[in-house]
């Protein structure tokens, strides 16, 4: 059972698994970029400079410039700040919202549960990218409207999850004891439950991140995300691409962050299945 | 097991229902005008209230709704007000094109992905095994979209081993329409060096896809094999004297695949999700282009149309993986 992992165990696995302590470094070089970034950043990620577009990386510009001048390091310098941005507030939106639904059905249990259950399964008869493509459509697009569209897909995973653990807790000795002596569903559910599903929640949001941080950049690609001249991976890949091949860096560079980005959630996320299932070790 | 299709189906619609409900309201919080999308911004007046009268959209909410479902279960999705053909024809047209696309990433998807796991599996633990893996986390981390670009400039710029965009080159006649699939009807018509042309440009974007799938056929090919691999069958195999390629193949292979099975039908569910990304990078002339174009243009009833469209199809393939299974592992109680 995913919420009776210690976590020190936990760390212990992650760090003995090559796999995953890459994954861990990629993560935390992340977070380093998107805390730093902005101050170390050689230039402005706006500031153009026609005269100087589109050159090669060179000691002036590491990853060259773009179409119109503007120096491509310090862009993805930024939008690494823009991914985590977006990513945890994803995070947190959904992981809430599902939660809360998750542990309302599987401890109220019935026709509460039955409704909300089949909502989760509306929600997930979509295939993702194509559910927020609609919602960011129907909402405008706009980068605060990205993360709305993003969690409004995301969070059906936690209320799963949730649910289950909900289901598990609530035949517990010690909540049958707190409801013996009074206490009402409502204080059972959030002094009880739900502290029992918040780490699994996290590791379960540990392992969507690289899905996340995916689809945010699919939406920026296609035009549903952050809209230029914001320095988001996405829109940085899909406007580099009309100079490829011979500028190939404006396009390589963003679109290597996001690999690498998703590459560490993912190398951690497998590492971290695997210690939730033993057998695959 | 009768019991168990009929309620599974029953969810199915009930799900389909929800689906085109909550499609519905999406739609209607679109804050742009769907009328602005037709007439020009100088239209009088009378002429912007006839077109919503004609559009039905002065009626109360639910009588729109109403109309809405009854239109879809008649197979009337509306008119595209881009392209300015019904949904249904747009969907029927550039559908074909999808699935081409998506049934040889499937079969790539397949072949990389049960070869890397059976031989993660083999060689737990050692080189090879972290290698197939590592492909693997590597192919789930690359965005479709990245992936089409490098392979553009790799095998198309540089190397020149593949033609660059779309599924044909343009100044060449397509052959008669007989079925849609181009490939199917350019074998019809018996044109076999088309065939090869474009057997070549469906190269790069059904890697691209494929790639995408092979992490988690790698995985759970991985894991069953693992748990098959110490069985007693398996130490008979070997004491009978079989060469290990038919231990390995024959026996715990052919056991291992079930749960390789759903996966694999859960993946043919998501390649539409990648097929929307892949087809914009390689320009390919099918749903997911269609979905991107009528999306940007806000395109009402396209969009409602598609976002349905595709929803069935996903459940669909769900519902397929669900019955399949229950019927490969009889272990399995429908109650």
């Amino acid at each position: 059972m995913l919420g009776s992992i210690r976590w020190r165990d936990f760390s212990r696995h992650i760090l003995k698994n090559r796999l995953s302590l890459t994954g861990l470094v990629l993560i935390f070089a992340l977070l380093v970029f998107a805390v730093i970034g902005p101050y170390v950043a050689p230039y402005d990620p706006y500031t153009t400079d026609p005269i100087n577009k589109l050159e090669d990386p060179s000691k002036a510009h590491i990853f060259g410039t773009d179409n119109l001048g503007r120096d491509i390091l310090t862009r993805v310098l930024y939008g690494a700040r823009i991914s985590v941005t977006i990513a945890v507030i994803v995070l947190v939106v959904s992981g809430t919202i599902g939660t809360l639904i998750g542990i309302i059905a599987g401890y109220f249990g019935g026709g509460i549960d039955n409704i909300l259950m089949r909502i989760t399964d509306v929600f997930l008869a979509f295939p993702r990218l194509i559910l927020a493509m609609a919602v960011a459509a129907a909402l405008g697009r706009s980068l605060n409207n990205v993360v709305l569209a993003v969690a409004f897909t995301t969070w059906t995973i936690f209320a799963r999850l949730a649910r289950g653990q909900a289901l598990a807790v609530k035949e517990e000795d010690y909540v049958e004891a707190a409801r013996a002596s009074g206490a009402s569903s409502w204080r059972i559910l959030f002094v009880h439950v739900l502290p029992l599903c918040i780490s699994p929640v996290i590791i379960q949001g540990t392992i969507a991140m690289g899905g996340i941080i995916l689809i945010v950049a699919g939406l920026g690609f296609v035009g549903f995300g952050a809209q230029p001249p914001t320095p988001e991976w996405g829109v940085m890949v899909s406007d580099g691409r009309n100079y490829l091949p011979t500028a190939w860096w404006a396009c390589v560079f963003p679109g290597l962050a996001i690999m690498f980005t998703v590459l560490g959630f993912n190398l951690l996320g497998d590492g971290v299945r695997d210690i939730l299932d033993p057998r695959m070790r | 097991m009768i019991a168990y299709i009929v309620r599974r189906l029953f969810w199915m619609v009930f799900v389909i229902f929800g689906v085109m409900t909550l499609t519905f309201f999406i739609a209607r919080v679109i804050p742009a005008d769907p009328v602005a999308a037709v007439l020009p911004s100088n239209a009088p007046d009378e002429a912007i209230e006839k077109e919503r009268a004609r559009m039905g959209l002065d009626k109360p909410i639910w009588v729109q709704y109403g109309r809405y479902i009854n239109g879809i279960l008649h197979g009337d999705l509306g008119v595209s007000i881009r392209t300015r053909q019904p949904v249904m024809e747009d969907l029927i047209r550039y559908f074909p094109a999808t699935a081409e696309l998506a049934l040889a990433s499937l079969l790539i998807g397949i072949v990389i992905g049960l070869s890397l796991g059976v031989v993660s599996a083999v060689k737990r633990g050692r080189i090879p095994d972290h290698a197939g893996r590592m492909f693997a986390i590597w192919g789930l981390s690359m965005p479709a979209f990245f992936t089409g670009l490098m392979l553009v400039i790799l095998f198309s710029h540089i190397l020149r081993w593949f033609p660059l965009l779309g599924q044909m080159p343009a100044y060449l006649r397509r052959p008669p329409h007989v079925t849609g699939f181009l490939i199917l009807d350019t074998m019809i018509a018996g044109n076999w060096s088309l065939v090869v042309t474009e057997l070549r440009h469906l190269v790069l974007p059904a890697f691209t896809l494929g790639w995408l799938s092979t992490a988690s056929i790698v995985r759970i090919t991985r894991s069953s094999m693992l748990e098959v691999l110490p069985e007693e069958y398996i130490k008979t195999a070997r004491m009978k004297g079989l060469r290990e390629s038919r231990v390995v193949l024959k026996h715990a292979l052919k056991n291992a695949l079930l749960p390789t099975i759903t996966v694999i039908g859960l993946r043919v569910a998501s390649l539409l999700e990648g097929a929307v990304l892949t087809e914009t990078v390689f320009s390919w002339p099918g749903l997911g282009r269609y979905v991107v174009s009528s999306f940007l243009s806000i395109d009402f009833p396209a969009v409602v149309g598609v976002t349905v469209f595709i929803a069935f199809l996903y459940s669909f393939c769900n519902l397929i993986v669900d019955l399949l299974y229950g019927y490969l592992n009889p272990k399995i109680r429908y109650t």
